[in-house]
């Protein structure tokens, strides 16, 4: 049925005896393989709101800019506005050039700078994701911040620095898993009880 | 075909607009009409004459293949482009929910959407880890993972965008309900709960949150509460029997019944425990809501109560008035629904419409009653309620809530509305 080499013979038995009421809580598991330190850290490409597993690097928008010329623009527009992929700059809402909903948004309002990181890293350019370096990262970083007026031209971004800049939205965003549900599986929302 | 123009004794309406008691319904023998699509009525013209045996009766027909496919004459039920955001931004393909029927949609018209295309993986290039906060880090192939133990359940899939030309668009657009509606499918999905894997890592005291990422280009990532995953999250490796296709994650996906469609992470590929979410870009821009007061709403994961009448609905049309027999259906992303009214009226009054069980869990569950059409002007409303007596609200009250642009999590009432021509078309009440 299963593959006992697998499946610890305690799963074994009780999936194989044990009447269809048991409890599937009962069952262990022990295939997986343990990973080397080595393996975890190449995989680990998540970058975390408080600058956990930012890597070493570093850039300004000042670089940035021949960059994002060369590599976004096509998609972003000039400045980060008016082009076919999500906007970069400006303010949340309706765009009288093209009232699309989901041009609307704007990398402006996201709440956290590492995740503008975290993003170009692992995502951009969409064609060719993960072909620029990390200083690369920083640098085209560190220029949607600077076209956003966050930041200053030679402002230098690195693991340290990037986590300090406030974005203008994290104030006003909460999460409705802690709120709303108070942080539990819920029937109901908090709020409507 | 018998046609019943009038109300008979056993036809007992139950709410105004012509709803009828189903039961009595049934005793009194009256027939249904058909409600056509618009391609139907157009056919009606050939005439056909039966009174020869036609030719499938008298040649042998040919054997099976190795993989059915649907009838050519059904060659006409497809997955519909989607045509709100027209961008470079996401690609997309929506259920004809208006040609199916029942609650389980077909894999192949399974809704599907995509931040970066679908990946071609061989499941001998994939393998699957889970690392951070916990006692071992480990990893698997998907060869160990498909000998795992494994539990079948039935859910429905929804998008948090679905129903979103109803919010974006100040006037009702005249589409099928497929092209409005059509971003949930329903589906036997079976899998390894992660329950087991996650305590065969071992979670340290400090960890919550589970960050899930994709092996597509852009690794896509949602975070995830590991209560969550406890509860009822499952690596789905099948769909309705057969291993998952590519567009829904081949070789495995995550799957979290009823939370919004893009959290049940399609490729899975890797878990890191954490004490904190990621904040993964999704997490910051498409899947979360902006409230009317300007805030970012994160995380808000549940697909609340809805419904929506499929039969008739947008482009169909109703021949003649008479008999006709309503059908839709109404799920909850927090559990079972416990009853879906339906209006003839445009919502003055309503009556309850028979559930067709079973009704299960995070699942659609298909709704009836039958309606006699008096061939005037009116409008067809459903409005579900679940098990915790959570109710849809109305247009108006889910728009108050958000801002003008914020599309996402649309669970408010939908109507069709009846021309006394018998054309269905979408509108607002």
């Amino acid at each position: 049925m299963f593959n006992l080499k697998r499946i610890s013979t305690l799963a074994s038995i009780i999936l194989l005896c044990i009447p269809m009421t048991t409890s599937a809580e009962e069952i262990k598991t022990s295939g997986g393989t343990a990973m080397e330190q080595s393996e975890i850290d190449k995989w680990s490409i998540t970058i975390y709101p408080d600058g956990r597993n930012l890597p070493d690097g570093s850039g300004t928008a000042k670089i940035g800019k021949p960059l994002y010329e060369d590599q976004c623009v096509d998609c972003h527009g000039v400045d980060g506005d008016k082009g076919i992929a999500p906007r970069l700059v400006g303010q949340m809402g309706y765009q009288e050039w093209n009232p699309h909903p989901l041009l609307a948004l704007t990398v402006a309002a996201w709440p956290n700078t590492t995740t503008i990181f975290d993003y170009i890293r692992r995502g951009m350019p969409h064609h060719s994701p993960k072909t620029l370096s990390d200083s690369d990262v920083y640098a085209l970083t560190a220029y949607i911040l600077h076209l956003n007026n966050l930041i200053g031209e030679n402002d230098v971004l690195d693991r340290e620095t990037l986590k300090e800049i406030e974005m203008p939205y994290k104030d006003k965003s909460f999460s409705a898993w802690d709120l709303e549900e108070g942080g539990e599986i819920r029937g109901k929302p908090l709020n409507s009880q | 075909m018998h046609v019943v123009k009038n109300k008979t004794q056993d036809q007992v309406e139950v709410a105004k607009g012509g709803l009828l008691d189903r039961r009595r319904f049934l005793l009194s023998g009256a027939t249904f009409l058909s409600v056509a699509g618009v391609s139907q009525i157009a056919s009606q013209s050939h005439a056909k004459d039966f009174s020869k045996f036609p030719d499938h009766m008298l040649t042998p027909g040919f054997p099976s293949e190795d993989y059915g496919v649907p009838s050519e004459y059904e060659n006409h039920v497809k997955r519909l482009p989607e045509e709100v955001y027209g961008s470079a931004i996401i690609t997309a393909a929506f259920t004809p929910l208006d040609q199916l029927n029942g609650i389980i949609t077909p894999a192949g018209l399974h809704f599907s959407v995509h931040h970066n295309g679908i990946p071609d993986i061989a499941p001998e290039n994939h393998q699957f880890m889970i690392h951070g906060l916990v006692e071992n880090a480990l990893k698997w192939s998907v060869e160990d993972l498909l000998n795992y133990p494994m539990v079948s359940r039935f859910h429905f899939l929804e998008c948090s965008g679905n129903s979103a030309p109803n919010i974006i668009s100040d006037k009702p657009l005249d589409w099928t309900c497929g092209h409005i509606h059509g971003q949930i499918s329903g589906s036997l999905w079976t899998g390894v709960p992660l329950k087991y894997l996650l305590d065969e890592a071992g979670i340290k005291p400090n960890g919550e949150w589970a960050m899930c990422e994709g092996a597509d280009s852009a690794n896509h990532v949602r975070n995830i509460p590991l209560k969550k995953l406890y509860d009822d999250a499952i690596i789905a490796f099948y769909q309705n029997g057969e291993r998952i296709r590519p567009d829904q994650g081949y070789p495995m996906r995550l799957f979290c019944p009823g939370y919004e469609g893009n959290m049940s992470v399609k490729w899975l590929h890797r878990i890191e425990i954490s004490d904190i979410p990621s904040q993964s870009k999704d997490e910051q821009s498409l899947y979360m809501d902006v409230t009317s007061d300007g805030r970012i709403r994160q995380y808000s994961y549940t697909m609340e109560v809805k419904s929506v009448i499929t039969k008739p609905s947008g482009k169909q049309g109703l021949p003649e008035s008479g008999l006709y027999e309503i059908s839709g259906f109404a799920w909850s992303g927090r559990g079972k629904v416990n009853k879906v009214e339906v209006s003839a009226d445009g919502g003055k009054t309503w009556a309850n419409a028979h559930l067709e069980g079973p009704v299960m869990d995070k699942c659609m569950t298909r709704f009836t009653i039958p309606w006699q059409w008096d061939g005037k002007e009116t409008v067809l409303v459903s409005r579900a309620t679940d098990e915790f007596g959570n109710v849809q609200p109305t247009r108006a009250d889910w728009v108050s809530r958000f801002a003008r642009f914020s599309h996402g999590h649309n669970n408010s009432i939908n109507s069709w509305h009846i021309s006394p021509e018998g054309k269905v078309s979408n509108i607002y009440v």
